[in-house]
C-alpha cells in the first residue's frame, strides 16, 4: 500500500514539474493552440468542399485525434529531451523511485494536457461548423475509445521516449518518425482499405486504427461500445502488451546508457 | 542564521555488515570502467582496478589531473554508470542489487549545476523533495534555510534559474543534494567556478555538515588548499588508477622525504600525476583521451 502511495506521489512530482514548465511558457502554449486549430480547420474544410457531412465529421475526428497524439508524443519526447539536454536526467535517475513512476507521471501529464488542448480545438470546430448535424453522435463511445486507447498510447509514448534518452541532439525530432508511421497506417484521414496490403497488416497492429474507427462509428453512426467489440478487444490486448513491454524496453535502454556512458552531458 | 534543519532520518541507516562485521560507508572493490569511443579505436580505460574503503563520517578527497577518472568514479558510485568489473557497496548494500535502498542514502553534486533552467530554484527543489518522498512544506523551509546559509538571497528563490550566475546555481545544486539528507554525499568539484568568498561559504558548510550530521563525503577538487582543509584522507588517481591514499599530512611528509625539503600538496600532486617526475607510477595503459 505504501509502495503504491510512493508511486503515486513520485508520479505526481513529474506531473507538477511539467505543469510548472507549461506555466512558464504559456505564451507559446497559446500560439501552439492557434496553430493546431488552424490545421484542424483546414483539413476539415476539405469535407465542406466535397459537400459531405460524413466526410466533414470523419476528417474532424481524424484531425482532432491526430492533434491529441502529436501533443502527447511531443510532450513525452520533449520533457525527456530537455532533461537530457539540461543534464538533470542524471539527478532524476538517482532519485529513489521506480522507473514506472518516473515515466507514468510524465505520460499522465502529457495526456491531461493533450485532452485539454484537444478539447479546446474541438470546441472551436463545433462553433465553426455549428450547422453540423450531431444529433446521432454518441459521445460516450468516443470517450470510451479515447480512454481505452490511452493505455496503448502510454506504451507507444514510452517507447518513443527512448530516442531522446539515447540521442541528445536530435532524439526528440526522431520521435516524428514514430508519429508519421502512425499517421500513415492508422487511417487518420482515409479508410485503411485504401492502403496496400502490407500496410493494412501494420494498420491492424496500430492502436490508433481501432480508436479512430471506434470514435468515428460513435460520432457518425451513433454506435455504442457494445456494438464495437471488434475494436475494443484489440485495444485491450495491445494495451496489456505495450505498457509492460515499453517499460522493459526503456529499462534496457537505460541499462545500455549506463554501460556506455550515454547519460553524461558535461563534467 | 541558524543551522539549516536538515533532519537526520529518524530511522537509523540500515546496515548490512560486511565480512568483518562492520559495513563501510563506502566500499569500492577492484572497480574498472572503460568507454568505447568508436569502431576500431581501443576503449578508453577511465577507471582501472580502483579500490577504496571509507568509514562513516569521513571526508575523503580524490585528486587527479583532468581526465584521470574522478568523475567516472563518482558516477560509478552513484549508479549512473555500471561497472565493467568489481563492485561498489554503500553501507553494505550493493549499488546494483539494492538499487532503491542505496539511492535513498546518497546524493551528488556535480561540477555543472543541472536544472530546469526555465524553472525557479524553488520549483526545481520542490521537485527534488517530492521524488525523494520528503514532506514538501518542511522541505520548503529547509530550502530557504540552506540557501540563506549559503548566502543566496531569498529574493532569488522564485525567479528562473537561468537568471542566476553560475556560482549561485552551484549553491542551489548543493542545496538540492543536502535537502535529501544523504548519508553518503558525492561532491564532484563543488566549488569549481565559485568566487573566493562563495568557496569559503561552501567549504564552511561542508565542515558544518560533517560536524552536525553523520554524513560521509567523497570530494573531488582541483583546489589543493580546499583538499587540505577539508579532507581526512586523500586518494590520488592518475590514468584511472589509484596512485596513493593517505592523510594530507602523510602525503606531504612522504613527499618531503622524497624531495629532501618541506613539501606541500602541490608537490604531492605534481609528483604523483606527472608521469615523468616519478617512475614508480608510470603505467602505459589507462591514459585519458583528452
Ligand atoms: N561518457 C563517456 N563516454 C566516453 N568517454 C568518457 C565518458 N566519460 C568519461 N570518459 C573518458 O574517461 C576519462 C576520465 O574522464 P573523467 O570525466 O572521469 O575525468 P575527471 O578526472 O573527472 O576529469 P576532470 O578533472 O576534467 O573533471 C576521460 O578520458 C574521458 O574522456
Ligand atoms: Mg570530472
Amino acid at each position: 500500500m505504501t509502495a503504491l502511495r510512493d508511486e503515486v506521489r513520485a508520479s505526481y512530482a513529474f506531473a507538477e514539474r511539467n505543469f510548472y514548465l507549461t506555466r512558464r511558457t504559456w505564451a507559446w502554449e497559446v500560439s501552439f493552440l492557434v496553430y493546431s486549430v488552424a490545421s484542424a480547420l483546414s483539413i476539415t474544410l476539405i469535407g465542406v468542399d466535397q459537400q459531405s457531412t460524413k466526410l466533414v465529421l470523419s476528417l474532424m475526428v481524424g484531425a482532432i485525434f491526430w492533434n491529441y497524439l502529436s501533443v502527447v508524443f511531443g510532450w513525452i519526447a520533449e520533457t525527456i529531451a530537455v532533461e537530457r539536454w539540461e543534464g538533470t536526467l542524471e539527478y532524476t535517475m538517482m532519485a529513489p523511485i521506480r522507473r514506472s513512476s518516473r515515466l507514468i507521471g510524465q505520460v499522465a501529464y502529457a495526456m491531461v494536457y493533450g485532452l485539454i488542448h484537444t478539447g479546446l480545438i474541438f470546441l472551436v470546430l463545433l462553433v465553426f461548423f455549428r450547422d453540423l448535424d450531431l444529433s446521432r453522435a454518441n459521445p460516450g463511445t468516443a470517450f470510451a475509445f479515447m480512454a481505452l486507447g490511452s493505455f496503448s498510447f502510454v506504451g507507444v509514448g514510452i517507447m518513443a521516449a527512448i530516442l531522446p534518452l539515447l540521442y541528445v541532439e536530435r532524439g526528440a525530432q526522431m520521435t516524428f518518425v514514430v508519429q508519421s508511421a502512425l499517421l500513415l497506417v492508422s487511417g487518420v484521414y482515409y479508410p485503411i482499405e485504401v492502403l496496400p496490403g502490407w500496410m493494412q497488416v501494420l494498420a491492424h497492429l496500430s492502436p490508433a486504427t481501432y480508436v479512430l474507427d471506434g470514435v468515428r462509428k460513435g460520432i457518425i453512426d451513433g454506435a455504442s461500445v457494445t456494438d464495437l467489440w471488434y475494436d475494443v478487444w484489440p485495444l485491450i490486448v495491445l494495451g496489456a502488451f505495450l505498457i509492460p513491454f515499453s517499460l522493459r524496453s526503456f529499462g534496457r535502454a537505460e541499462a545500455y546508457a549506463k554501460r556506455t556512458g550515454k547519460l553524461k552531458r558535461v563534467g | 542564521m541558524s543551522i539549516p534543519p536538515i533532519t537526520v532520518r529518524s530511522s537509523p541507516v540500515p546496515v548490512a555488515p560486511g565480512a568483518d562485521g562492520v559495513a563501510a560507508a563506502l566500499l569500492v572493490e577492484h572497480v574498472s570502467k572503460a568507454f568505447r569511443i568508436g569502431r576500431g579505436k581501443p576503449p578508453v580505460a577511465a577507471v582501472s582496478d580502483v579500490s577504496m574503503r571509507l568509514e562513516r563520517g569521513v571526508i575523503h578527497g580524490v585528486l587527479g589531473a583532468n581526465g584521470s577518472g574522478k568523475s567516472t568514479l563518482i558516477r560509478l558510485i552513484a549508479g549512473l554508470l555500471t561497472v565493467d568489473a568489481g563492485r561498489v557497496e554503500i553501507f553494505g548494500h550493493d549499488v546494483v542489487r539494492d538499487e532503491l535502498k542505496v539511492k535513498r542514502l546518497i546524493n551528488r553534486v556535480s561540477v555543472d549545476a543541472a536544472f530546469f533552467r526555465k524553472l525557479s530554484p524553488m520549483e526545481n527543489l520542490t521537485f527534488a523533495a517530492r521524488v525523494y518522498g520528503l514532506d514538501v512544506p518542511t522541505a520548503r523551509k529547509s530550502i530557504y534555510a540552506i540557501l540563506e546559509r549559503l548566502n543566496v538571497g531569498t529574493d532569488r528563490v522564485d525567479r528562473p534559474v537561468e537568471q542566476m550566475s553560475r556560482g549561485m546555481q552551484q549553491k542551489v545544486a548543493i542545496a538540492r543534494a543536502l535537502l535529501t539528507s544523504p548519508v553518503l554525499l558525492l561532491l564532484d568539484e563543488p566549488t569549481t567556478g565559485l568566487d573566493p568568498r562563495s568557496k569559503i561559504d561552501v567549504q564552511e558548510f561542508i565542515e558544518e555538515i560533517r560536524a552536525t550530521h553523520d554524513t560521509t563525503i567523497v570530494l573531488t577538487t582541483h583546489d589543493l588548499a580546499e583538499a587540505e582543509r577539508l579532507c581526512d584522507d586523500i586518494t590520488v588517481i592518475d590514468g584511472g588508477r589509484v596512485v596513493i591514499t593517505d592523510t594530507p599530512a602523510g602525503l606531504t611528509s612522504s613527499a618531503s622525504e622524497r624531495l629532501g625539503r618541506p613539501a606541500t600538496l602541490w608537490d604531492v600532486f605534481m609528483a604523483y600525476t606527472g608521469r615523468s617526475l616519478d617512475d614508480d607510477v608510470v603505467e602505459g595503459e589507462g591514459e585519458g583521451d583528452r
